[in-house]
């Protein structure tokens, strides 16, 4: 037993070698290094965001080790240094405040604009109530009268190592749930027992969901395709055995699809 | 008569206790101090060997090693001993050592306390740590032991509700011995604004801790009688909420952070300009830094909790208040910045640590300015990104400096100096190993990993990987520190009184290994 683990593990060794040699190469793109492409508005305004914070710090951070490495390359005491002794400069103080203030400010005005559209949850097309519980989703298109629940489908063979995983390896469901494109959906999240968070993060997110209280938030899927999340809130031993599988569909599509479900549903 | 009485008075003082009942009863602040820090040093290395449980398991995808429930009680006693175990009672050792030796006072103000303070910690220790062995094991709720799921935990939560009141009294015990020892026994002449800056943070971390740790056994004790007694705060059934148990615990957890920052940021404003050989830029603007970051500390708590629906109102204030903190923060590290440009710099082991600690407390910094950005922490929440963070934060911020702190206070401590060749190994494989370790974290996050599971997707795997590799070389690097230290204890060249060059400060003027008993004449500052 122990001896098979250790060969398994024997096994993965060359693949994280590879890992650590090209960790600045090619290869990382496929990993994701960063959000994957959004595909509501909610998710793209928080992806534009995202990007200009993180440009903004990496300009900052460039910038403050610059003049650290500057320092410490020319102010060295085994180059012959003299300490300088100055102790204050009101002039350099005021500069360090009041520039970091300006691009604190700039950040926060688009922020707070993204943030006021994202809590706006009017003129929806269609309300979802999303209930989770220890260990699934549970779903139901209040409109249309569909309910269904949606839970892990990878087989814990996959899990325990005794047969390959597969391509999506705990990120797929028995039951996957619809969305029709370019209709926006309000969603009513809340939980059976403990708090759980549903995530899509193509579709923009995420929200927890309370037992006992209801939290809302809203999904406008702009492309046609098939989008994975998780459960982002610790719920107990098989939290990370929770996954979200979403399908976007055309609205012809969606159409077909509830009717399916209300035939298939017994009533 | 009179020097005859002194005489007798000093033949008293020199006699150091012996055995076991020395450490047992001292009201020493030094042999108390030594006692916080090997405390603290057991508990990181114990707390080290959780979180080395946890990377194994996440080397590759699958659950190999442990089971999911196992795999939680390991984050969350991880987290609990690393904070409550290690990096708080590690500065509360430095503490119990500097801050009498740099106010000129002969000893703390309160040395039974003092004594108790520290004796309350073991037992915390080992209710902690004994909690993953009862039936059901120990906390598997995450640090924050959000309620319902720490409801449903077995006794191992109870135990750990206990050891966080014990904890709790043993912090504001000594922040209380604390604030007396610096409002009161300064030396003649030793104002408020001549202070090290040690000595400053270390007090306003002190009314921080006097702040928070209440509340948070208040939180504690409500989940305790949620569990036992009937009582329903969090309990939506019984009218309660559990938001409201997040919105407690971060009206302390905020304050938290910061009270595991601050003292370092007082190391660090020591170290630097020693090495540098030129005077601390800014010394007043770090103090009302300093006060300001304590401040806005208790004003920012939700910004933890962006996700659980908030009001629109509520969101943009968090967010408007969490953008704040930048301001004080990034003067701290501009002013550090600026003691160093021109200086006359080396780099011994103290210095290395001081200026990583720096830049990399940075990088934390910045990711945590993105994280305040309300929008963009709907993504970020609750994934590797954050957990990157906290540890770029605690690990480099705290964790490093006391480091640092340890090489440069050591020959003063014992008057002998450390292995420079042994500390520059033990900084750089720390450093390296801590980046290889973390920095691919930050990708995880991003590519939306959340944190808390035991098995991951595919497209995880790699990153997995070298941030294992990195975290056995982090874990196993620290026994160079330890090999450091004993030999320093026991043997190593002798210390000079100065040590350091660059060195200014009341506890450079003693002796060194500094007496058992220091300053019982005050000393004059000028």
């Amino acid at each position: 037993m122990i001896h098979s683990r250790l060969r398994r593990l024997i096994s993965w060794m060359p693949r994280a070698l590879v890992g650590l040699l090209v960790t600045p190469g090619v290869a990382l793109a496929e990993w994701g290094l960063n959000f994957p492409r959004p595909v509501s508005p909610i998710a793209q305004e928080q992806y534009d965001l995202h990007m200009l914070i993180t440009w903004i710090v990496t300009v900052i951070f460039i910038i403050v080790f610059g003049i650290m490495f500057y320092s410490i390359i020319n102010h060295r005491k085994s180059k012959g240094v003299k300490a300088a002794q100055f102790s204050h400069s009101t002039k350099a103080e005021v500069i360090w405040t009041v520039i970091p203030t300006l691009i604190l400010l700039g950040m926060a005005i688009p922020s707070t604009k993204a943030l006021i559209m994202m809590e706006d949850t009017t003129e929806s097309n269609m309300t979802i109530k999303v209930s989770g519980f220890q260990w699934g989703w549970h779903y139901e298109y209040l409109d249309h009268g569909i309910e269904f629940y949606s839970k892990l489908s990878t087989p814990r063979a996959q899990i325990k190592g005794e047969e390959p995983k597969g391509e999506h390896y705990l990120l797929e469901v028995d039951k996957h749930m619809a969305l029709p494109v370019g209709q926006k959906v309000r969603f009513l999240i809340t939980s059976h027992d403990v708090i759980h968070a549903w995530w899509v993060p193509q579709l923009g997110g995420k929200k927890d969901g309370f037992p006992g209280f209801i939290n809302e938030f809203w999904i406008k899927p702009t492309e046609v395709g098939t989008y994975r999340g998780q459960c982002s809130e610790l719920c107990g031993k098989d939290h990370g055995f929770m996954p979200i599988v979403v399908d976007t569909m055309e609205q012809v599509d969606f159409d077909a699809w509830v009717a399916k479900q209300k035939s298939a549903a017994p009533s | 008569m009179s020097e005859e009485i002194t005489a007798v008075a000093d033949h008293h003082h020199d006699d150091i206790p012996k055995g076991l009942s020395r450490w047992l009863f001292t009201t020493n602040h030094k042999d108390i101090g030594t006692l916080y820090l090997w405390f603290s040093f057991m508990m990181f290395i114990i707390g080290g060997a959780m979180a080395l449980v946890i990377r194994a398991e996440l080397f590759q995808p699958g659950l190999q090693l442990v089971n999911p429930h196992f795999f939680n009680q390991m984050t969350t006693v991880h987290a609990l001993v690393m904070i409550f175990g290690a990096v708080m009672p590690g500065f509360v050792g430095f503490a119990n050592w500097l801050v009498p030796l740099m106010i000129g006072a002969p000893d703390m103000a309160l040395p039974r306390m003092n004594n108790w303070s520290f004796w309350l910690l073991p037992f915390a220790g080992m209710l902690l740590i004994g909690s993953l062995f009862v039936p059901g094991g120990g906390p598997a709720a995450g640090w924050t032991i959000y309620p319902p799921l720490s409801i449903q935990t077995g006794m191992g939560m109870d135990l750990t509700i206990f050891a966080i009141h014990i904890l709790g009294m043993s912090s504001i015990l000594g922040s209380i011995n604390i604030i007396a020892t610096i409002l009161n026994m300064r030396a003649p002449g030793m104002t408020l604004m001549k202070m090290p800056l040690f000595v400053w943070t270390w007090m306003i971390t002190a009314f921080l801790l006097l702040a928070a740790m209440p509340v948070l056994a208040g939180a504690v004790t409500m989940l305790l009688t949620d569990r036992h007694f009937g009582t329903h705060f969090f309990d939506a059934a019984g009218g309660g909420d559990p938001l409201m148990f997040q919105h407690i615990f971060w009206f302390f957890g905020h304050p938290e952070v910061y009270i595991l920052i601050l003292p370092a940021f007082g190391m660090i404003s020591a170290i630097i300009p020693t090495f540098a050989r030129k005077p601390l830029f800014g010394y007043t603007s770090m103090v009302f830094a300093t006060a300001s970051i304590a401040f806005l500390s208790f004003i920012v708590w939700a910004h933890h909790m962006y996700t659980v629906g908030m009001p629109l109102s509520g969101e943009l204030f968090f967010m408007y208040a969490t953008m704040l903190i930048a301001i004080p923060t990034g003067v701290k590290i501009f002013n550090w910045l600026a003691t160093m440009w021109r200086g006359s710099m080396t780099f011994e082991t103290p210095m290395l640590y001081a200026i990583s600690a720096v830049a990399l407390f940075t990088v934390g910094g910045l990711t945590g300015v993105m994280m305040a950005i309300t929008p963009a922490d709907f993504q970020y929440h609750d994934t590797y990104f954050i957990v990157a963070h906290f540890h770029y934060v605690i690990f480099c911020g705290s964790v490093l400096s006391m480091f640092g702190a340890v090489y440069f206070w050591l020959p003063k401590w014992t008057g002998h100096m450390y292995n420079e060749t042994l500390g520059k190994w033990h900084f750089w494989l720390t450093v390296i190993a801590f980046n290889v370790t973390f920095f691919p974290q930050h990708f995880l996050g991003f590519a939306g990993m959340p944190r808390r599971i035991p098995d991951y997707a595919q497209q995880f795997t790699e990153f997995n990987m070298v941030s294992s590799i990195g975290a056995f070389v982090l874990g196993f690097s620290q026994i160079l520190l330890l090999i450091n230290v004993v030999r320093t204890i026991k043997a190593g060249q002798p210390a000079s009184d100065q040590v350091w060059e660059g060195a200014e400060g009341l506890e450079w003027t003693l002796p060194s290994p500094t007496p058992y008993h220091t300053f019982v004449t005050p000393p004059k500052v000028s």
